[in-house]
């Protein structure tokens, strides 16, 4: 046995709180864990290997035909709108494994440390943008596989990021439903009641003119169709339209309004 | 502000529904010292270190730690504190190392300082051949050790210890107090709440006695122990009548009341009463004895040992200590004992 010398670290500080550089440095190894935590039970990761394979498939046969005549006209519809639901879906884990983690033990010793109160929830947020990551690269290769040739490589990558953004963006409201609810199950609950509207009541699989006034009205005015559109142009011609504005301050706006709603519930907690 | 103290507990209160889990503590912690909080499940011994710890806002009172105010400046007592307990655990995810690893970078430490830092406490804590196996696999004793080896990563001059030895086999168990008496030897201040008498009395310089919410005694294991006697000598008696007619768990009862001076607590066996007693010295049990076969009283079994939790809370409060999580809050009656 070792007796050790106690100089705790400089940077922990006495009083006060953590200066902007500490919290990111806190948020950063919080993101580093949650990395671990992937790479350990590979199985959470389903969601966003086995998902954006089976829909591709699924719906560019199934709806192929019938849409646009024939499976490779309907794939530069259907896999930019497979990629949004996909990656957007996957925002929804965000709060149910955020809840999972608070109800465990190892929350109260992040509590009891020094640190910034956001670090964990930074941390958590940042690490899921892996899977945003991979679901991204699966649903886009499965597309060049079938036989999807966009337009611009540069549209494909920018398309990549923006939909990450929004997902992320999107992540605020389900981390509120984390810090908010009672169990993991009622967050899954809640998450699946809001994610279903946005996703399917949007262009992703059908073109908006087929459907009834009041519903292409609802699908008009969804952020998703228009970042579904969005990725569509992007990919096919690389030009960013007035469409990507309108996605990210969709974007904007749900991260402005759930943000500090998510933040305050889980400092409540924390 | 005095700094001689590590803690000052004034009327801590936590309510819990209609539940006054923790109902007027008062602690004083001398900075240097190992003090022990004892009581039983539910007495509010968790939630009162969750209080000083910061995890739980109280709901009346005011607590320091180390001269400051853990409402308004958690984050100056966050830096000053390790806390390990049932509930302040480690990552399962994660294994040994990346779980240090992990707390001394958000302790600030960089990534070689943290990796540095981890293997010297595995070092130190008899971890290193367990460093990078999954924690599931992980013994008791393994894990507590890992537990307060994450605490210790600043080392912070005050250490919460909830409970460091409940549900560790004996040896473990000593090591774990080994373990304690070195970081105190080091110079930190513990506060540590168990449910073991023993454990209060090897480790800790005071012990506050807590029932129902409340402190019911306080002083060195010697006070304590004076007010409950040094041992419990435990007599088993058949059942049925003595020839006169007198049941003999009462004879038996009479008898030791006389020469110990002392009511005995009856348990009711299946084949026999158990009478439990205090006894200052054990010399005492020849005159006990000596009155029973005077009695008549035949004496099936005899035991002398250590006075248990139980018998400390019948001294200290009249009831035993049974688990107190649903039951009423104390009645004003008990605040008989003020060591």
């Amino acid at each position: 046995m070792t007796t050790a010398t106690f100089t705790p670290p400089a940077t922990v500080p006495a009083s006060g709180t953590n200066s902007l550089g500490a919290t990111a440095s806190q948020a950063l190894a919080m993101a580093w864990r949650g990395l671990i935590k992937i790479r350990r039970t590979p199985e959470q990761l389903v969601d966003v290997t086995v998902q954006p394979i089976l829909f591709t498939l699924m719906f560019t046969f199934l709806f192929g035909g019938a849409i646009a005549g024939s499976i490779a006209d309907y794939l530069p519809t259907i896999i930019p709108g497979i990629l949004v639901q996909t990656v957007i879906t996957t925002s929804m884990v965000t709060g149910v494994q955020l809840r999972e983690d608070m109800d465990k033990g190892v929350f109260d010793r992040f509590r009891s440390l020094p640190i910034a109160r956001i670090a964990p929830l930074a941390g958590a947020l940042l690490a899921d943008t892996v899977r945003y990551l991979i679901a991204t690269t699966l649903t886009v290769v499965m597309g060049l596989i079938l036989g999807w040739r966009p337009g611009s490589v540069v549209g494909v990558v920018l398309s990549g990021l923006l939909v990450m953004f929004c997902a992320w963006s999107l992540s605020w409201i389900f981390a509120f439903a984390g810090v908010s609810a009672r169990t993991a199950a009622s967050v899954q609950g809640i998450s699946f009641l809001v994610l279903f509207p946005l996703t399917f009541l949007s262009n992703a699989f059908v073109p908006a003119d087929t459907l009834p006034g009041w519903l292409k009205a609802f699908v008009d005015v969804n952020p998703v169709s228009h970042l579904i559109t969005a990725v569509r142009e992007l990919s096919a011609t690389g030009t960013a339209t007035s469409e990507v504005l309108w996605a990210l301050l969709g974007a904007l706006v749900v991260v402005l309004v759930f943000a500090p709603l998510a933040v305050r519930g889980y400092m409540r907690k924390a | 502000m005095t700094t001689s103290h590590a803690i000052e507990a004034r009327g801590l209160v936590k309510v819990f529904g209609d539940n006054r889990a923790v109902d007027g503590v008062d602690l004083e912690v001398r900075t240097g010292s190992v003090y022990g909080v004892l009581g039983p499940n539910g007495a509010g011994k968790t939630t009162t270190i969750r209080m000083l710890a910061t995890l739980l806002r109280p709901d009346g009172g005011t607590a320091t730690v180390l001269g400051h105010d853990v409402v308004r400046e958690p984050q100056a007592v966050r830096s000053l504190i390790g806390v390990t307990g049932q509930y302040a655990s480690v990552d399962e995810a994660l294994s040994a190392t990346e779980n240090l690893v992990l707390f001394g970078r958000l302790l600030g430490l960089s990534g070689r300082a943290a990796r540095l830092k981890s293997a010297e406490l595995l070092e130190e804590f008899d971890l290193t051949a367990a460093a990078k196996r999954p924690l599931k696999d992980f013994s008791g004793g393994m894990r507590r050790r890992l537990d307060l080896a994450a605490s210790l990563i600043a080392r912070p001059p005050l250490i919460f210890l909830d409970e460091p030895t409940t549900g560790l086999d004996p040896r473990t168990r000593l090591q774990m107090w080994d373990t304690i008496r070195r970081l105190v030897a080091e110079g930190s201040t513990v506060l540590l709440t168990t449910q073991y008498l023993d454990e209060a009395d090897q480790l800790a310089d005071r012990i506050a006695v807590i029932d129902r919410g409340r402190v019911v005694a306080e002083g060195t294991a010697d006070d304590l122990k004076k007010s409950v006697g040094s041992q419990a000598l435990q007599l088993v008696v058949p059942l049925g009548s003595l020839p006169d007619g007198v049941p003999v768990a009462r004879a038996a009862q009479a008898a030791v009341l006389e020469v110990v001076g002392q009511e005995a607590v009856v348990t009711p066996l299946a084949d026999g009463t158990r009478l439990t007693v205090p006894l200052d010295m054990a010399a005492a049990v020849a005159d006990v004895l000596v009155r029973l076969r005077a009695a008549d009283v035949e004496v099936r079994e005899l035991t002398l040992s250590k006075p248990t939790l139980d018998e400390v809370f019948l001294a200290l409060t009249g009831h035993g200590a049974e688990p107190q999580g649903e039951t009423e809050p104390a009645a004003p009656t008990l605040e008989k004992v003020t060591a």
